[in-house]
C-alpha cells in the first residue's frame, strides 16, 4: 500500500493542481446536468404514453422480465457501492484496493450488460421487437409496441452509457495498477465515479417505470 | 464628431513576431492537433464561413425561384432548398457563429486566462462540427431533405422521400459540438478568471456567452434525443409520433421546440454581447446600466425556456396552453427592450465615430428592434392565427437573425480583426459593405412583412400573381445583400497580406484582450493580469490603461 | 483489503432494502396512480442516497449543487409546461377505431 507521491503538473491554463481538480469535478457535474435533459426527453415521451394509455402500458409492463430486471438493479447498485469504496481507497492511498475495486466494478458492469443482452435475446424470441418482428395478440397491441419502442431506446441508450462507463473504469484500473494515483491525486477516479453513479441513478428510475408497471 | 480609427502611435507599430500564429508550429499538423483556443477559433471561422456560403447559395436559389409566380424549380427541389437553407444556417452557421469564433478566441483573453478549462474538449467540439458538416454535405449532395429544418412528424418519420436519417445524424453530431462548447465556457468563466476579475468586472460579452452556454447545455440534449427518436421511428417504421399507432405528432413538436426556441436565444445572445462591446468603444462612454444589461441577458436565457409552444399555436395545443405561452412570450420582450434602452442611453451624449463596427452595431439596434417588436405581433394568439406559416413570420425571424445576429457577427469580425490577425482592414471598403448590407437587407425583408400580412404562405414554391411586385423587390434586395456579404471576403482577405499592421489597441478600447499584443502570444499574457477596475472605463479622450 | 467503510456499507444495505420494498409493493394493489407514485418515491429516496453518500453532492461547493439543481429544474420545466397542453386538452371519444390491419403504410393507402 505504498503511496507513490505522484502529483502531475497542472496543465498550463491552471494556476494550481487543486484548481484543476475542482474544475474537472465541476465539469463532470455540468455534463451530468446535460444527461438529465438527454434522458429526460425520453421520460417525457414515456410519461405521455403511460398517461394516455394506462391499461396498455400496464399490460406491456407485465411482459417485461422482472427477474432479470431486478437482478440487474441489484448488480448496478452493488457496482455503485464498489465504486464508492474504490474512491475511498484512492483517498487513503491504497493502490491495490483501488485497482481491485475498480476491476470488480467493471466486472459488475459487464455482468449487467450480459444479463441485458440475454434479456434482449429473449425479447427477440418472444416477438417483442417493434418494427422488426413484433407480434402481439391483444387489444392493446399498438400500445405494447410503442411501450417496447421506448423500452429498447431507454435501455439501449442507458446500455451505451454503461459501456462507456465500463471503458472508463477499465482505463482507471489500469492506470491505478501502474501507480498513477495517490491520496493527493485521484481526480480522474473521482470524476469517473460521478459518471458511474449517475448511470446507476438513471437505472434506479428506469427500473420501476419499465418493470413494475401493471404488476398489481 | 467623426474620427477615423484611433491608433496608439502615428508610426507603424512593431510586429509581435512571437504570436499564436507562429509559435508552436506552422504545419498543418500543428493546426489540426492544436489545443490553443485561438487557433481553434480560426479553424471554426474557416468552417462556418464555408457553410455561410452554402446556406447563402440556397437562399440565392430560393429568391431566384420566387421572382416569378410559377417558380423555376419543381416543388420537390424547392422544398429541399429551403430545408437546406434552414438546417445549414441554423446549425452550421448561426448557432456556432459568435460563440465558437469570437467566444473561443476572446473569452480566455477577456477573463485573463491562458486557455479554456478543457482545451482538448474544445478541439473535439470542432472535429464534431466538421464531421457533422461532412454528413450534412453528403446528405445534400446525394439528394437532400424536404422536411423543412423543423423535421415535423409524421412526414419526416414516415412519408418523406429525402435522406432524413443522414440529416438527423448530422444535426445530432453538431448538437454535441454545441453542448461541449457550452460546457467548456461555463466551467471556464466560473473557474478561470484572473485575480481581481470579479463577476461585475466582466465584459458583457463574457456574460452573454455564459448565458448562451447555459442554454446550449440544457436545451441541446433534448434536441438530440428527439431527433434520435425520429430517426429510429423512420428506420423501424414504428414509433411514438405516428398517429396511426396511437402516437402523438405534437409530442415531437413539444420536444423539438423545447430546444429550438431557446436555440434562437443561443443565436442572438452572443450578438447582444458583441454590440455591448462595440457601442461603448465607439461612443467613448461606459455602457449605460451595466447590471441591467447583464441580468437581462440571464433573464432572457431563463425565460427563453418557457415560451416554446408559441410555435404551436395552430398545431392543436389546448387554448389554455396557448394563453400561458402567449403571456410568457410577451414577458420575454421586456429584458430585450431593456437592452435596447441601455445601448441607446450609452449613445446619448457620446463622442460617436462611425467606423465599420459601429455601423453594424447601429444597424443591429434598429433591425433587432423591428424584429423584436414584430415578435410581439406574432406572440398575440389572434394575430398569429392569421400570419402563422406566412412570410410575416419569415420576415420577423430574419430581421432578428440576419438584421440582428449577422450584423453583430460582422461587427465583431471587424472590431476584433486587428486583434486576431494583427492587421487593419481597409475602413472605407468596410463602410461600403456595411451600408450595402443594411440597405440590401431591408429591401429583401421588409416587403416580406407586407407579403405575409397579405397572406403569402411560406415554404411554397409558387404564389398568386398579385404578390409578384413585392417578391421582385425582395429578390432585388437579396442580390444587393449578396454583394454586401461577398465584399468582406475580399477586403478582409486582402488585409491579411497587405493591411497595415495593427498595434495592440487600435481602437483605444478597454478590456484585457487589448492589453496584449496583436496577434496575441500563444499563452495570451506574458504576465497574468490583475484586474482592479470596472469595465468600460471610457472617457472622451483615450487614457492609458494599467495592467 | 481492509473492510469497507461503514457509511458506504450501510448505504448499500439501505439501497438493497429499498429495492426489495419497491419490488414487493409493486404487487400490492393500490388505488389510482399510487403504485407509480410510491415506486417513484422510493426511486427518489435511492437516488438521494447515491447523490449524498456516493457522489457526496451535499458536501460539494454551492456551484456544483447549483449545476445539479439546474438539470432537475429544467427537466421539471419541460414536464410542467408540456403539461399545460396535455392536461388541458379536451379529448372527444368517438368510439372504437377499427383494429389495425398492418397495411396502413403501404403506397396507395393512407
Amino acid at each position: 500500500m505504498s503511496d507513490a507521491p505522484v502529483i502531475p503538473q497542472p496543465e498550463p491554463q491552471y494556476a494550481t493542481a487543486e484548481q484543476q481538480a475542482d474544475t474537472a469535478s465541476f465539469g463532470m457535474w455540468v455534463f451530468l446536468a446535460t444527461e438529465v435533459l438527454f434522458f429526460g426527453g425520453m421520460l417525457l415521451a414515456y410519461t405521455w404514453l403511460r398517461a394516455t394509455y394506462p391499461e396498455g402500458v400496464a399490460e406491456a409492463g407485465r411482459h417485461t422480465k422482472i427477474v432479470i430486471g431486478s437482478v440487474n438493479t441489484l448488480v448496478l447498485l452493488t457496482s455503485s457501492f464498489t465504486m464508492g469504496w474504490a474512491v475511498h481507497a484512492a483517498e487513503h492511498g491504497s493502490r491495490k484496493a483501488l485497482t481491485q475495486l475498480l476491476a470488480v466494478t467493471a466486472l459488475l458492469g459487464l455482468l449487467f450488460l450480459g444479463l441485458k443482452g440475454y434479456e434482449y435475446h429473449k425479447e427477440w424470441t418472444e416477438h417483442l421487437v417493434p418494427g422488426l418482428n413484433f407480434h402481439e395478440d391483444s387489444v392493446h397491441a399498438q400500445t405494447i409496441e410503442l411501450f417496447y419502442f421506448l423500452y429498447f431506446l431507454l435501455t439501449g441508450i442507458h446500455g451505451i452509457h454503461v459501456t462507456i462507463g465500463i471503458g472508463l473504469i477499465a482505463v482507471m484500473a489500469v492506470r491505478a495498477r501502474r501507480g498513477a494515483f495517490s491520496s493527493r491525486y485521484y481526480t480522474p477516479v473521482e470524476v469517473t465515479g460521478l459518471y458511474w453513479h449517475f448511470v446507476d441513478i438513471v437505472w434506479i428510475f428506469l427500473y420501476p417505470l419499465i418493470y413494475l408497471a401493471g404488476r398489481s | 464628431m467623426t474620427t477615423a480609427t484611433v491608433t496608439g502611435k502615428p508610426d507603424e507599430p512593431v510586429v509581435a513576431t512571437r504570436n499564436y500564429l507562429t509559435e508552436e508550429g506552422v504545419t498543418l499538423r500543428s493546426w489540426l492537433l492544436t489545443k490553443d483556443h485561438k487557433r481553434i477559433a480560426i479553424l471554426y471561422t474557416l468552417s462556418i464561413t464555408f457553410f455561410f456560403f452554402v446556406g447563402g447559395a440556397a437562399a440565392t436559389l430560393i429568391r431566384l425561384n420566387l421572382v416569378t409566380p410559377a417558380g423555376i424549380f419543381t416543388p420537390d427541389i424547392y422544398n429541399r432548398l429551403f430545408t437546406l437553407h434552414g438546417i445549414v444556417m441554423v446549425w452550421f452557421f448561426l448557432i456556432p457563429s459568435i460563440p465558437n469564433t469570437m467566444g473561443n478566441f476572446l473569452i480566455p483573453l477577456m477573463i485573463g486566462a491562458k486557455d479554456l478549462a478543457f482545451p482538448r474538449l474544445n478541439l473535439l467540439s470542432w472535429y464534431l462540427y466538421v464531421g457533422a458538416g461532412f454528413l450534412a454535405l453528403f446528405a445534400i449532395l446525394i439528394g437532400g431533405v424536404d422536411t423543412g429544418w423543423t423535421f415535423y412528424t409524421p412526414f419526416s418519420s414516415l412519408y418523406s422521400n429525402g435522406y432524413v436519417v443522414l440529416a438527423l445524424a448530422a444535426v445530432f453530431a453538431v448538437g454535441f459540438s454545441s453542448i461541449l462548447t457550452g460546457l467548456n465556457f461555463i466551467v471556464t468563466i466560473h473557474r478561470m478568471r484572473a485575480p481581481g476579475m470579479t463577476w461585475y468586472r466582466l465584459p458583457v460579452f463574457v456574460w452573454s456567452n455564459y448565458a448562451t452556454s447555459v442554454i446550449m447545455v440544457l436545451a441541446t440534449p433534448v434536441l438530440a434525443i428527439t431527433l434520435m427518436l425520429v430517426a429510429v421511428e423512420r428506420l423501424l417504421r414504428v414509433g411514438i409520433f405516428d398517429p396511426a399507432l396511437g402516437g402523438d405528432p405534437l409530442l415531437f413538436q413539444h420536444l423539438f421546440w423545447f430546444y429550438s426556441h431557446p436555440a434562437v436565444y443561443i443565436m442572438i445572445l452572443p450578438g447582444f454581447g458583441v454590440i455591448s462591446e462595440i457601442v461603448p468603444c465607439f461612443a467613448r462612454k461606459p455602457l449605460f446600466g451595466y447590471k441591467f444589461v447583464v441580468w437581462s441577458s440571464i433573464t432572457i436565457a431563463i425565460i427563453g425556456f418557457f415560451v416554446w409552444a408559441h410555435h404551436m399555436f395552430v398545431a392543436g395545443i389546448s387554448l389554455y396552453a396557448g394563453l400561458v405561452f402567449s403571456l410568457l412570450s410577451y414577458v420575454i420582450a421586456v429584458p430585450s427592450a431593456i437592452k435596447v434602452f441601455n445601448w441607446t442611453a450609452t449613445l446619448h451624449k457620446g463622442w460617436i465615430s462611425f467606423d465599420a463596427p459601429m455601423l453594424y452595431a447601429l444597424g443591429f439596434i434598429g433591425l433587432f428592434t423591428i424584429g423584436g417588436l414584430t415578435g410581439l405581433f406574432v406572440a398575440n394568439l389572434a394575430f398569429d392565427v392569421h400570419v402563422t406559416d406566412t412570410y410575416f413570420v419569415v420576415a420577423h425571424f430574419h430581421y432578428i437573425m440576419v438584421g440582428g445576429m449577422v450584423s453583430a457577427y460582422f461587427g465583431g469580425l471587424h472590431y476584433w480583426w486587428p486583434k486576431v490577425t494583427g492587421r487593419l482592414y481597409p475602413e472605407w471598403w468596410a463602410r461600403i459593405a456595411a451600408l450595402l448590407i443594411f440597405f440590401g437587407f431591408n429591401l429583401t425583408f421588409f416587403p416580406q412583412f407586407i407579403l405575409g400580412y397579405l397572406g403569402m404562405e411560406r415554404r411554397y414554391y409558387s404564389y398568386p400573381p398579385e404578390f409578384q411586385v413585392w417578391n421582385i423587390f425582395s429578390s432585388a434586395g437579396a442580390s444587393v445583400l449578396a454583394v454586401g456579404y461577398a465584399l468582406p471576403f475580399f477586403y478582409l482577405g486582402w488585409s491579411l497580406f497587405r493591411g497595415k499592421r495593427a498595434g495592440s489597441n487600435p481602437w483605444a478600447a478597454t478590456g484585457l484582450e487589448w492589453q496584449t499584443s496583436s496577434p496575441p502570444p500563444a499563452h495570451n499574457f506574458d504576465v497574468t493580469p490583475t484586474v482592479t477596475r470596472p469595465p468600460y472605463q471610457y472617457r472622451p479622450e483615450p487614457e492609458p490603461q494599467d495592467v | 483489503m481492509k473492510a469497507p467503510p461503514l457509511p458506504l456499507l450501510l448505504t448499500w444495505a439501505a439501497l438493497l432494502a429499498l429495492l426489495a420494498a419497491t419490488l414487493g409493493l409493486a404487487y400490492v394493489p393500490m388505488s389510482g396512480p399510487m403504485n407509480v407514485v410510491v415506486a417513484l418515491g422510493i426511486s427518489v429516496a435511492k437516488a438521494l442516497l447515491v447523490l449524498a453518500l456516493f457522489m457526496k453532492l451535499f458536501r460539494a461547493s454551492a456551484l456544483t449543487r447549483a449545476a445539479a439543481a439546474a438539470g432537475l429544474f429544467w427537466l421539471a420545466v419541460l414536464f410542467a409546461l408540456s403539461g399545460t397542453d396535455y392536461l388541458t386538452r379536451k379529448v372527444e371519444h368517438v368510439g372504437d377505431l377499427p383494429a389495425p390491419t398492418g397495411r396502413e403504410h403501404q403506397p396507395g393507402n393512407r
